[in-house]
């Protein structure tokens, strides 16, 4: 329940952005981050809102790593 | 990876004796098992499961009162998924939704206050669990509420804080811990400090880890690297998403709109200070203050030992239930509803129990 995801920025408007994880985009909000951010950076996103800026090379070993577990959850309930 | 485990091989030669490890954290417990940790480790390393799971440690009483919330006229209540199955003294919140309560699963606390502005003739109450990486979102959306002015939005706070609840455990009696596996993204937003008491009083290891098989080995290494030298301390494995302050405009949000109160924690009983509750100045967002809502207190099922495996002091197959009265698909305890519970994983990847 506390797992944060990277997510990429997209774009930003005032303290809403538009990330994409594996391809899915969706507003989060920036209101907690302490770092300016720019678009094509990335943020470990829970619950909605950014919680920490990342590095790309992290984000993308991060996104990795879930995806694995994704499949390996989708083969064990097949 | 292969040096770490001879690494941590050698450290144990030379320790000499098992070593107790705790995994606070409910997603670690899972990360354990999915990646083979314990199987590829010498034996005596002992994993227990922390209480670190939100849905584990949510007492049945507020399960019940956010039931009670559903069924009042005019009310949605809006809720994380995992919650759903949850049960409370009669029913979950996925039952009463079946018998026609209207309650809605969101991702964020934004999309409750979302659909308060788009129902502007009904009362949307957010039943709001989750531990420090989530009770800044929640101040951070009722930040919003005020912002774009809703006046029909309220939350019900549930809310619960780690380091109060590792305090507790080191002062149980049957609870022994040499050292802690903690939390990695509770600790992006509290960062290392809140934890110093575990060395400095209870001269215990602590390491904030991050999620991937690397990792918890390097992180075990560190803990038994401060277990063979008797120097304790809290390290940051997980630098990549934790620092040392944490995230203090996280922080200040989250102690602007919330304060400490003593707080039950299902299985365990109350540990001080260990939840939040809405400071009065917020009060027109409080649920519990608004709508009086009198629940009596509930009894755990009976013969379940929940609490004791959240506490580290029992392991899930030393449970009467397990595996057989209680399953993730029949769970009669908090930890089989979870999937990041110490008994669902256990269930799913100990393979003894999968027919």
């Amino acid at each position: 329940m506390c797992l944060a995801v990277p997510s990429k920025i997209i774009s930003i408007e005032d303290t809403t952005a538009i990330v994409d994880v594996y391809g899915a985009r969706r507003a989060i909000s920036l209101l907690l981050l302490e770092d300016r951010v720019n678009v094509g950076d990335y943020v470990l996103v829970h619950a909605g809102f950014a919680i920490q800026k990342v590095q790309e090379e992290y984000a993308e070993e991060t996104l990795e790593l879930f995806k694995q577990w994704i499949e390996a959850e989708r083969k064990a309930s097949n | 990876m292969k040096n770490i485990i001879k690494k941590i091989s050698d450290l144990m030669d030379s320790i000499g004796r098992p070593v107790r490890l705790m995994e606070v954290c409910g997603t670690h417990t899972v990360a354990i098992f999915r990646h083979g940790i314990r199987e590829i480790l010498p034996e005596g390393i002992i994993f227990l499961s922390g209480p670190g799971c939100p849905v584990c440690v949510t007492p049945i009483k507020d399960v019940d009162t956010a039931i009670a919330i559903s069924k009042m006229n005019d009310f949605i209540l809006a809720t994380f998924g995992d919650m759903m199955r949850v049960p409370g003294s009669k029913q979950s919140l996925y039952h009463a939704q079946a018998e026609g309560a209207d309650i809605r699963v969101v991702y964020s606390s934004m999309d409750a206050l979302k659909l308060a502005s788009e129902n502007k003739e009904r009362n949307i109450v957010f039943f709001a669990t989750g531990f420090e990486t989530t009770s800044p979102s929640v101040a951070g959306t009722l930040f919003e509420a005020e912002r774009i002015g809703v006046d029909n939005f309220y939350i019900y706070s549930a809310h619960k804080t780690i380091p109060p609840a590792i305090k507790a455990l080191l002062d149980s009696d049957d609870v022994r811990v040499e050292g802690f596996i903690l939390p990695g993204h509770v600790s992006t937003i509290i960062g290392s400090r809140p934890y110093e008491f575990i060395a400095s009083d209870y001269r215990v290891s602590s390491v904030i880890t991050g999620f991937d098989a690397e990792d918890i080995l390097q992180a075990i290494m560190m803990l038994l690297e401060q277990i063979a030298s008797g120097k304790p301390a809290v390290e940051i494995q997980y630098k990549r998403a934790v620092r040392e302050e944490g995230n203090p405009k996280a922080v200040s949000l989250m102690n602007e709109y919330f304060e400490p109160r003593n707080a039950n924690w299902r299985g365990i009983g109350m540990i001080p200070r260990s939840g939040l509750r809405l400071r009065d100045k917020f009060g027109r967002w409080d649920a519990e203050k608004l709508f009086h809502i009198d629940i009596p207190d509930s009894k755990e099922p009976k013969s379940c030992i929940c609490g004791s495996v959240i506490r580290g002091a029992k392991i899930p197959t030393d449970c009467p239930l397990f595996g057989r009265a209680c399953t993730p698909e029949r769970p009669v305890g908090a930890c089989m509803v979870s999937t990041e519970g110490s008994c669902a994983a256990y269930y799913k990847y100990s393979g003894v129990y999968r027919g």
